[in-house]
């Protein structure tokens, strides 16, 4: 029997302000999404006693040593674990196995990035240092970055599969009609997959508007026991399953460049949910690039593998299509700060609760988050449920 | 001139240095693991497959063929700007191992998965040599 699943709650979530915020520090806009969350939650900073969190670092900040004192806490239970965009929707599984080891009551999972602010706008170079040490030096002198990572990927999966940028361009499109009923949303003017292909090509196959949004962003959600969460402000949305995995660092030591390390975090996390793929209501998922999607829903076994085109075809993840994803306009077109993986179970539980408007998915009574991180090098999976 | 940055280099280290100074004499060598003999890339000083500590050193012909590939149109780097659109390859050796290069001395165009390539060298900076990768 499963020990820790079911027994936690999310009790509350929040962004900070989102966007383009250069008057406020990433641990302020971190800070103020917590105040926040425990607000929706009926709670106070001094009812924390866990804290797991992670900001990108220019040297090595010890996350929650940084967060804890900025926020004047002294939590019981710590946790920086950096696996990138994904660490947020890991910790959701570590926060559940300490709360109910009694490790700790309420855990706080917080970022928060100034990333437009610090780079001076989405072009802004990645790096100027001169010289790599360790590991990356096998990449870094070859001009890779982010996008270029990704895009190394999709060649290989339009290569092997013949998948297109047509369909790769329809999560694009999709992605933004659900941005236009969301008004935190930074682009939620309507766009074709003709603009997508004929965007500007950052790295092949890549475009421009197959790439997330650079912004400035917080956020921030609070778990405790499910005991706990039914004497709380709102309706506790359950932890029903998790999984977390990862399966490199760096680009080239890829296993496999057409399937990520959802395959093994998915699988886990629908076991110890005992749910199945159509079970799920509405889906979270990581959109860091438009084949992020494509390889995570296959390696999520949504579709089978190479069958991702065919499957998010003639607009199936949008508004009014059979696979809701992605509701609040995804990182591609709602706001990404470097490390989206927060804002997939923000989203996730304000779907469960009917907390969302015009795009408020009917019924949904369960919701799938996936986060990515690195260059498709970890993830986390959790299944959330209405109570 | 000597205001142009030039391209990220290369950092030796306990692992690398070894990998770093053969390229310099442009030679692409790779680690074997005497007690699993699986090759290894990027160097290391325990074998990924084992983690055992007994690696030689091999010198490889520099054959492979294209993985996966990408044609760069933004400067990742200030030291890349004059050099995009260029191409970032992953390629398999004959060895069995993946690392990444640039795919040189060819129209970024003209790339292909399963393009057959060999290793040729970059003199970056007095002290460094990359390897890079052409069509064979
Ligand atoms: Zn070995």
């Amino acid at each position: 029997m499963d020990s820790i699943h079911k027994k936690t709650a999310i009790v509350g979530v929040a962004e900070s302000d989102l966007g383009r915020v250069p008057h406020k520090s990433k641990y302020q806009l971190s800070a103020e999404a917590s105040r926040a969350a425990l607000d929706d939650a009926g709670l106070s900073i001094k009812d924390v006693d866990g804290l797991f969190t992670t900001i990108i670092t220019e040297g090595g900040e010890m996350s929650s040593l940084v967060m804890a004192e900025y926020m004047g806490i002294r939590p019981r239970y710590t946790d920086s674990t950096s696996i990138g965009g994904s660490s947020f929707v890991a910790y959701v599984e570590h926060a559940a196995a300490a709360i109910n080891a009694g490790m700790c009551e309420v855990a706080l999972i917080c970022h928060g990035s100034t990333n437009i602010s610090d780079r001076g706008g989405r072009a802004g170079p990645v790096s100027t240092r001169s010289s790599v040490y360790g590991p990356m030096q096998f990449e870094e002198p070859y001009g890779t970055s982010t996008v270029s990572s990704y895009a190394l990927a999709a060649q290989r999966h339009m290569h092997l599969y013949g998948t297109t940028s047509e369909q790769l361009a329809e999560i694009a499109v999709a992605t933004r009609k659900w941005a236009s009923m969301n008004p935190k949303a930074l682009m939620r003017s309507p766009i074709t997959i003709e603009d997508v292909l004929n965007s500007r090509m950052v790295s092949s196959p890549l475009h421009v508007l197959d790439c997330c949004l650079v912004t400035d962003a917080g956020g921030a959600v609070v778990l405790t026991s499910m005991e706990r969460a039914r004497d709380l402000k709102k309706r506790p949305v359950a932890v029903l399953g998790t999984g977390e995995a990862h399966t490199h660092r760096m680009i080239s030591q890829m296993p496999d460049y057409t399937e990520t390390a959802a395959k093994i975090s998915g699988k886990l996390a629908f076991e110890r949910a005992g749910v199945t793929h159509k079970d799920i209501d509405v889906a979270e998922i990581y959109d860091s690039f438009t084949i992020t999607v494509l390889l995570t829903l296959e390696s999520l076994g949504f579709c089978k593998k190479g069958e991702g085109g065919a499957f998010v075809s003639g607009q199936r993840t949008a508004p009014g299509g059979d696979f809701p994803m992605n509701t609040q306009g995804g990182a591609l077109s709602y706001t990404h700060p470097g490390m989206f993986g927060i804002f997939t179970l923000i989203e996730g539980v304000r779907q469960l609760r009917g907390e969302c408007g015009p795009r408020q998915v009917k019924d949904a009574e369960l919701a799938l988050c996936n986060g990515t991180g690195g260059v498709l090098s970890s993830t986390g999976t959790v299944i959330l449920g209405r109570t | 001139m000597a205001d142009t940055p030039h391209k990220p280099v290369p950092r030796p280290y306990q692992d690398t240095q070894a990998y770093w100074d053969a390229a310099r004499e442009k030679r692409l060598i790779l680690q074997r693991c005497r007690d699993c003999q699986k090759f290894q890339f990027f160097p290391r000083g325990v074998c990924s497959h084992c983690l055992g500590s007994a690696l030689e050193w091999v010198d490889s012909p520099g054959r492979g063929v294209v993985h996966t590939f990408t044609i760069a149109h933004r400067a990742p780097h200030p030291g890349f700007a004059n050099q995009v659109p260029f191409v970032i390859g992953i390629i398999e050796l004959e060895e069995g191992v993946r690392m990444m290069t640039n795919i040189v001395g060819c129209d970024p165009n003209s790339v292909r998965i399963d393009m057959p390539v060999k290793v040729t060298f970059e003199e970056a900076t007095p002290d460094i040599t990359l390897p890079q990768f052409t069509p064979a």
